[in-house]
């Protein structure tokens, strides 16, 4: 039997949007190298939820917090932990491609070079990982300084990817990573987030519930700001214990 | 339901499409109207607007055409490279060219400095609350001021109290004020336009705010900040009721060899001139040739300006 | 709300009721043909097996379509899913209706070797545990549809118990052993539609509880 290794673990994590209850009282663990997908109808603080994971609603200013939220045992809202430390092992891709108006390679490379690497021969093997990690390297290996806007959507994406891969985060988060896309590009996508899986963890939010059914080991289903349920995906979709989840997933709402 | 129940469904709904279609025929007919008023009305407005046009250039032709005709002839290499003279003919602008060139070498570096950092303050630093959009609105008020009411500033602080007279450094201080709020506003824009998702995927990768401003922001913001200081510093090239309050003269003995020298600026030089065009008719052509050449120095600095704009105009 | 899919479930599931009303119909008029010998009937019996067969057809059809675009999931595909599992025991009760009518046919004008009291009566209980199973589907009653399988020992018991006698009286008069073999192999074939029935139950069953396995009664 396999002993799971609790990644991040949530205590009573309360989040409001100045007078917005936006979060409330949600408990949840997140298992290494699992997939956990995370679906609710709009505005039902998913997306807020994983952007807390990672701390990115420190940068909106009306956001405040409380309870905990252990990174391998460690509360990530400690005033001792740097937050740039927290992201580099907690990365995260967002809904829109959003490379940087830089060459490809310079895209990759942002955040190992930020963070003190400056030799050029490293830089290009990490670049050279990160891309074949993120199935992107046969189709850009010939042009690593064209600008990264002439790519694709979906290339973009994978970019992104191979970006948030450079710094060798633990956790991947990812914010409706395909929803912007079209449904080849999302294919390729979500093979390789089923790739991922093995050395990474992953927390994907998605509207489309097929989506999480398709990929995910775990789903948590969110409405209102409180987290309903949480189970292996095959019984939230076949027989889920609560109620509301049943109806949000057979279209009864949402 | 019974098979009954849905028959009778299905016949009201047929009688209820029956009847839209009736109404459609009807309100058709409206329309074509409309739209053809609607036609009318967009053709007499491009009439109107590309009239109003025309008017505009006519205008502006007119003006060009004036100066020109007094200014044919007279700008030659010796008009711009002689120094002044009593004989209006022999008299050139070089005094005045390199005095507004000394203008700009203080002006240019320090306006862009303090007014770039200031708007990074602004943009990303300051909380968003009551005090910093008071300070906002404060600054882009001052950038509408008339340039006079600077002049009296300078005149005060910088040529009375630090006793720097009508030095370079005198003139150069005050226009420097003159500038700021508008480098500081025009650089704010730039620094709005980056978009917040780019800034996002350098926070979400682990940089602080530093590294993301200088990484990420500045190299996107750049070409506004710079379109928007050339635009800020053609206007000050231009500016002349500053100089005047200042006590800039328009006959200087030499050539000013270190920033407290006296100075002459291209904009007094019009002014005295067509001042005392009065007396002597030549005077009228020596400012009519001054204008054009700062007309021509304008014009290639804001070309200037555009180029760097629609180079990098990206595709976000 | 997805409107047009519920409308679309509930149509399905009518259309499952209905073929179960003409399977039950078949099963009362073979019996009826048997008891009162009107072999009209029991020729309509056999005519009208086709309807219920392609009632089959056109409900599978649907059900696939169904599953393929609209990808029902939780207690929704358990309904969906259980319809296309009865509708093939609904078919194959029809198909016995169809085996009792001929064999009413075959008997014909023959006196009856003895009173016919045991297999009404069998048939009595099979068509009130079908006619129950179907009221279970209908209000998701899953104590009824328990107790409705609970029934099959006692059905399975009355086949036993009329064999016996059967095979008793063929054992003291070998001349009748013709009716005897039919009217045998009518108490088999009213005991598997009770079988098909305990199927429909478990069905229920598993809409409700979402266990699959074979259920003892």
């Amino acid at each position: 039997m396999k002993t799971e290794e609790i990644v991040f673990d949530v205590k009573k994590l309360n989040l409001w949007y100045g007078e917005n209850h936006a979060l409330k009282d949600i408990e949840f663990k997140i298992m290494k190298n699992e997939i956990t997908a995370i679906i609710g109808p709009s505005g039902c603080g998913k997306s807020t939820f994983v952007k807390t994971l990672n701390r990115m609603t420190d940068n909106v200013s009306i956001a405040r917090t409380e309870g905990e939220v252990l990174y391998h045992g460690r509360n990530i809202f400690d005033e001792k932990l740097r937050v740039e430390e927290l992201r580099t092992k907690v990365g995260m891709v967002f809904q829109k491609p959003n490379p940087f108006p830089k060459s490809i390679f310079e895209n990759v490379v942002y955040g190992p070079r930020i963070h003190g690497i400056k030799d050029k021969k490293v830089l290009m093997e990490i670049a050279e990982r990160s891309l074949k990690h993120a199935a992107l390297w046969d189709e850009v290996k010939d042009r690593l300084n064209d600008n990264a806007y002439g790519l694709s959507g979906g290339q973009q994406q994978r970019l992104c990817i191979a970006r948030c891969l450079a710094v060798e985060p633990e956790v991947i988060l990812m914010d409706e990573p395909t929803s912007a896309l079209d449904p080849i590009a999302t294919n390729k996508i979500e093979d390789l987030i089923e790739d991922l899986k093995k050395e990474y963890t992953i927390v994907i939010v998605t509207h489309s519930m097929q989506q999480a059914a398709r990929i995910s080991d775990k789903t948590a289903f969110f409405l209102m700001g409180d987290l309903i349920e949480v189970d292996r995906t095959d019984v939230i979709f076949t027989n889920p214990r609560d109620q509301k989840t049943e109806d949000y997933i057979t279209g009864r709402f949402g | 339901m019974d098979y009954q129940e849905q028959i009778n469904i299905k016949k009201i709904k047929k009688e209820k499409t029956n009847i839209n279609k009736k109404q459609n025929n009807y309100t058709f007919e409206i329309s074509r109207k409309r739209i053809n008023n609607r036609i009318l009305l967009n053709n007499i407005l491009k009439k109107v607007f590309s009239l109003s046009t025309v008017f505009a250039l006519l205008v502006l032709g007119l003006l060009f055409y004036r100066i020109a005709i007094d200014a044919k002839g007279w700008i030659d290499l010796q008009f711009l490279t002689s120094n002044l003279s009593i004989f209006a003919e022999k008299a050139g602008i070089k005094g005045a060219i390199i005095g507004t060139v000394w203008l700009m070498l203080i002006v240019a570096p320090i306006t862009m400095s303090i007014g770039v950092i200031t708007a990074i303050y602004l943009e990303e630093y300051a909380e968003k609350n009551k005090l910093s959009a008071f300070l906002k609105v404060n600054i882009s008020n001052l950038a509408g001021v008339p340039s006079v009411i600077f002049g009296l500033l300078g005149l005060t602080v910088f040529g009375r109290l630090m006793n720097l007279g009508s030095s370079i450094l005198a003139g150069g201080l005050t226009m420097s004020l003159l500038v700021l709020p508008i480098i500081v506003v025009s650089s704010q824009e730039a620094l709005k336009s980056v978009p917040s998702y780019m800034k996002e995927a350098s926070y979400a990768l682990g940089a602080d705010k530093w590294t993301t401003i200088r990484k990420v922001v500045l190299p996107v913001a750049l070409p506004g900040i710079l379109t928007g200081s050339i635009l800020s510093l053609s206007r000050a090239i231009g500016e002349t009721a500053p100089l005047v309050v200042l006590g800039i003269p328009t006959l200087i003995m030499k050539y000013p060899t270190s920033a407290m020298d006296n100075f002459t600026a291209l904009p007094i030089q019009i002014y005295y001139w067509t001042l005392d065009a009065v007396l002597t008719r030549e005077y009228a052509n020596l400012a009519a040739a001054t204008i054009v050449v700062l007309l021509a120095i304008l014009f290639l600095m804001n070309s200037i300006a555009i180029i760097i704009r629609n180079k990098f105009q990206k595709r976000y | 709300m997805r409107k047009e899919y519920l409308k679309t479930i509930k149509g399905m599931e009518n259309q499952m009721l209905e073929m179960a009303l003409k399977s039950e119909e078949s099963i009362e008029k073979a019996m009826k043909s048997l008891i009162s010998r009107d072999l009209e009937l029991a020729k309509k019996v056999v005519d009208d097996d086709i309807i219920i067969n392609n009632m089959e057809i056109q409900i599978e059809m649907d059900v696939i379509r169904l599953l393929t675009l609209e990808n029902p999931v939780a207690r929704d595909f358990r309904r969906v899913s259980s319809v296309f599992k009865i509708i093939t025991d609904l078919e194959r009760i029809g198909d016995l209706a169809v085996n009792i009518a001929k064999l009413s046919i075959e008997i014909g004008e023959e006196d009856f070797i003895k009173p016919l009291v045991d297999l009404p009566r069998m048939y009595e209980m099979v068509r009130e545990m079908l006619s129950n199973s179907l009221k279970a589907f209908v209000e998701n009653d899953m104590n009824l549809a328990i107790k409705v399988a609970e029934k099959d020992d006692i059905v399975d018991d009355l086949h036993l118990q009329i064999n016996e006698e059967l095979l008793q009286m063929i054992s003291k008069n070998s001349e009748i052993i013709n009716q005897a073999m039919k009217l045998m192999f009518i108490s088999r074939y009213l005991e598997r539609i009770a079988d098909h029935v305990t199927n429909i139950c478990e069905r229920i069953i598993y809409i409700e509880t979402n266990e699959v396995s074979k259920h003892e009664f």
